[in-house]
């Protein structure tokens, strides 16, 4: 296979990108603005020996995903916010069962109904908290549909590697618009594969993780005869209701994140060299915000950008790092302010945090970002 | 008195005769002394253990509930997932090992309550797998609160003036749907159930068998049911085999008339055999 360029809308380059590192199983319901990467996925899976169903619902959709993962098929599933609010409960299985799969959530303007057809970046905490229990998650942004296209690669690798849902949050704007996407040739991407265990069925106990943390998992149907539960459990799966185990099991689940966040965060950096103001961006946001730089670098301003790939886990060090030295943080976002308060918290009043917020169903116009940052 | 273990209670050697499908590591299990969950899983592994099929080609899924916790027991590959959520688990699980046998074991509350989108859904697919449901006319593992199955003018802790709402016939409600499979027994139709559990594994589609089944704990006690062993005698001495019938006239009536039996045995194209009919060349493509 040669490397093609397409001229392909967002939500396709997600499913092409899906494709591409070997998804073999999409689950999902159609919503407004992500559905284009259901019927995408409709037409390209029966191609390559994959199955596409359309569920009743965002929880069968999620459930399903869990379900065909665990029988060892690349599995997806993508939504808009109503249904990412569905999705919620077994994203939290997801979690705890330790399974590998992709969710990606085109947003659109909410509360509820919201502004079906129209963008938002609202749905950014809710990626990382809308699940009830603590935990940690990985979610990946994308500005672009070759970012879409491939992030989707990136997060069924992450997923592979961490055993568990990542999150592909991009919005309404990025799923709708068409640009050139290049597709290299399959053989020529990394695709990260199933930890599998090697040990035979009487030593091997689902929970033991190598040393990232991490366990290697076995096949269903192969004489495992595992046993996995959205309980508390121990290193056999098994339920054990009690503080110490929950201690054991979350440390895990928390810390094979943690302790891995230099190989998982991803973020790109403009202009820093010289940067006294530096912008916050992602998603569709980090477009305007790239006008916005170049246009405050014409009027002499020292102007940097980080635009973010991996949100969660959030690049708290860098951001860290960085708020002692700059003048001042500028945070344009589709919301009232959500990743804004991480970089408040990362920053600690160390620098001047603006935000640049907006309530959705429209993007930013550069100068409306020009216009903080020239006032900072 | 001293404590007898099952080896003395039971004179056998040790083992349980299906701890081969059994997590006996687990036990204790949480069932309450009287309940008939057991008795329904005991005729599911008997099912498994009489079915000729290898034991690694079977799964179990459950739901959350009492009877959710069947899957926690058996010594199969076996997935306790989130409350009604385990048909389209399972319906996952069975797209990626189409040649594994996939059991569905839970409760009426989890099955047709909070999931009963997904039943129905899946029946109407005829999607291959087997449900067994536990209908125990409650929701045993909350303390007994009123469900779509509970009986009018039942008493429950959250219909304390008796249920003023009808209850589903959950049997009815599969055949409507699709499912080529159904059948209901009590528990002590053990031998019936058992081999109603065996064919449901060897239909091709979505079978569904209903176990009636006594919950004296929480839904017994609250109903002055009387012990256990009264509840399940009483559930089969009202009722009446009716092999065959329209599930529409399989009358569940717990006080007067329980109608038992296999109702429906279809042949119906599965999810599987239809999907394969609109695309063949994918077939071609795997090489088969
Ligand atoms: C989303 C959600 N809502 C509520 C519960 C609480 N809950 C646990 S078990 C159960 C009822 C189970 O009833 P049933 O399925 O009939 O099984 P049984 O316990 O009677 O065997 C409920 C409501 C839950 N676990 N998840």
């Amino acid at each position: 296979m040669e490397e093609t360029e397409q001229f392909i809308m967002g939500d396709t380059a997600c499913a092409e990108g899906a494709i591409a590192c070997g998804c073999k199983f999409f689950a999902g319901y159609p919503i407004t603005p992500a559905t284009e990467v259901a019927e995408r996925m409709a037409k390209r899976l029966p191609q390559v020996g994959g199955t596409y169903i359309q569920m009743e619902d965002e929880m069968a959709s999620m459930a399903a995903i869990l379900g065909a993962s665990w029988g060892g098929l690349k599995s997806m599933t993508s939504t808009s916010g109503p249904g990412f609010s569905l999705m919620m409960e077994n994203i939290g299985l997801g979690i705890i069962m330790e399974v590998p799969c992709v969710v990606v959530n085109v947003q659109r303007a909410g509360p509820s109904t919201g502004l079906p057809t129209l963008c938002a970046q609202g749905d950014m905490m809710q990626a990382r908290w809308g699940s009830h229990g603590h935990y940690e998650i990985i979610a990946l942004s994308a500005s672009s549909p070759q970012e879409l296209f491939d992030i989707t690669i990136k997060a069924f690798n992450l997923s592979e590697k961490y055993r568990l849902p990542v999150l592909v949050l991009t919005d309404e704007v990025v799923g709708h618009m068409t640009e050139k996407v290049v597709i290299p040739p399959y053989d020529k991407i990394d695709v990260y594969p199933r930890r599998i265990s090697t040990l035979p069925p009487e030593e091997y106990l689902p929970y033991v993780s190598d040393e990232d943390m991490v366990a290697p998992m076995v096949g269903v149907g192969e004489g495992y005869r595992i046993h996995s539960t959205g309980l508390t459990h121990d290193k056999r799966g098994y339920p054990v209701i009690t503080a110490p185990v929950q201690k054991e099991m979350m440390d895990r689940l928390i810390y094979k994140i943690r302790n891995n966040v230099d190989d998982i965060v991803k973020y790109e950096e403009i202009e820093m060299a010289d940067a006294e103001i530096v912008v916050i961006a992602y998603g569709i946001s980090a477009r305007p915000a790239l006008k916005a730089l170049e246009m405050a670098r014409d009027r002499g301003i020292k102007c940097g950008m980080m635009k973010l790939i991996t949100i969660w886990p959030f690049p708290e060090k860098r951001i860290k790092e960085l708020a002692p030295q700059v003048r001042g943080f500028v945070v344009p976002e589709i919301n009232y302010g959500q990743i804004c308060l991480e970089v408040e918290r990362c920053s600690a009043g160390k620098t001047e945090i603006v935000l640049v917020g907006h309530a959705g169903g429209a993007i930013f116009h550069p100068n409306e970002i020009l216009e903080v940052i020239s006032r900072l | 008195m001293k404590k007898q273990g099952i080896k003395e209670l039971n004179g056998m050697p040790g083992k349980h005769p299906l701890s081969d499908l059994l997590r006996d590591d687990r036990m204790p299990h949480i069932w309450c002394p009287g309940c008939d969950i057991g008795t329904i899983f005991a005729s599911c592994l008997t099912a498994i253990h009489e079915s000729n099929i290898d034991y690694n080609d079977f799964a179990v899924i459950s739901g959350i509930g009492c009877s959710g916790r069947a899957a926690g027991y058996v010594k199969l590959d076996s997935f306790h997932t989130t409350h009604g959520r385990a048909i389209p688990f399972a319906t996952g699980l069975k797209i990626a090992k189409p040649k594994m046998k996939i059991i569905v074991f839970s409760g009426d509350g989890d099955l047709f309550t909070i999931g009963g989108n997904h039943f129905i859904h899946a029946a109407r697919r005829n999607m291959d797998l087997t449900i067994i449901c536990v209908n125990n006319f409650t929701y045993g593992m909350t303390g007994g609160q009123v469900a779509s199955s509970t009986p009018f003018k039942a008493r429950t802790s959250t219909t304390p003036n008796g249920n003023f709402e009808r209850p589903f016939n959950l049997a009815y409600m599969a055949a409507a749907a699709g499912a080529a499979y159904v059948a209901r027994w009590t528990t002590l139709h053990v031998r019936r159930l058992t081999n109603s559990i065996l064919e449901a594994f060897n239909k091709k589609g979505f079978s569904f068998v209903e176990v009636i089944s006594s919950c004296p704990t929480s839904f017994g006690r609250k109903n002055k049911l009387g012990p256990p062993l009264h509840i399940i005698q009483h559930f089969h001495k009202i009722s009446v085999i009716k092999n065959s019938i329209h599930p529409k006239d399989a009358n569940l009536d717990i006080e007067k008339e329980i109608v038992v039996g296999k109702f429906v045995d279809i042949e119906r194209p599965t999810f599987f055999d239809l999907w394969e009919e609109i695309y063949p060349p994918i077939r071609e493509k795997r090489g088969e």
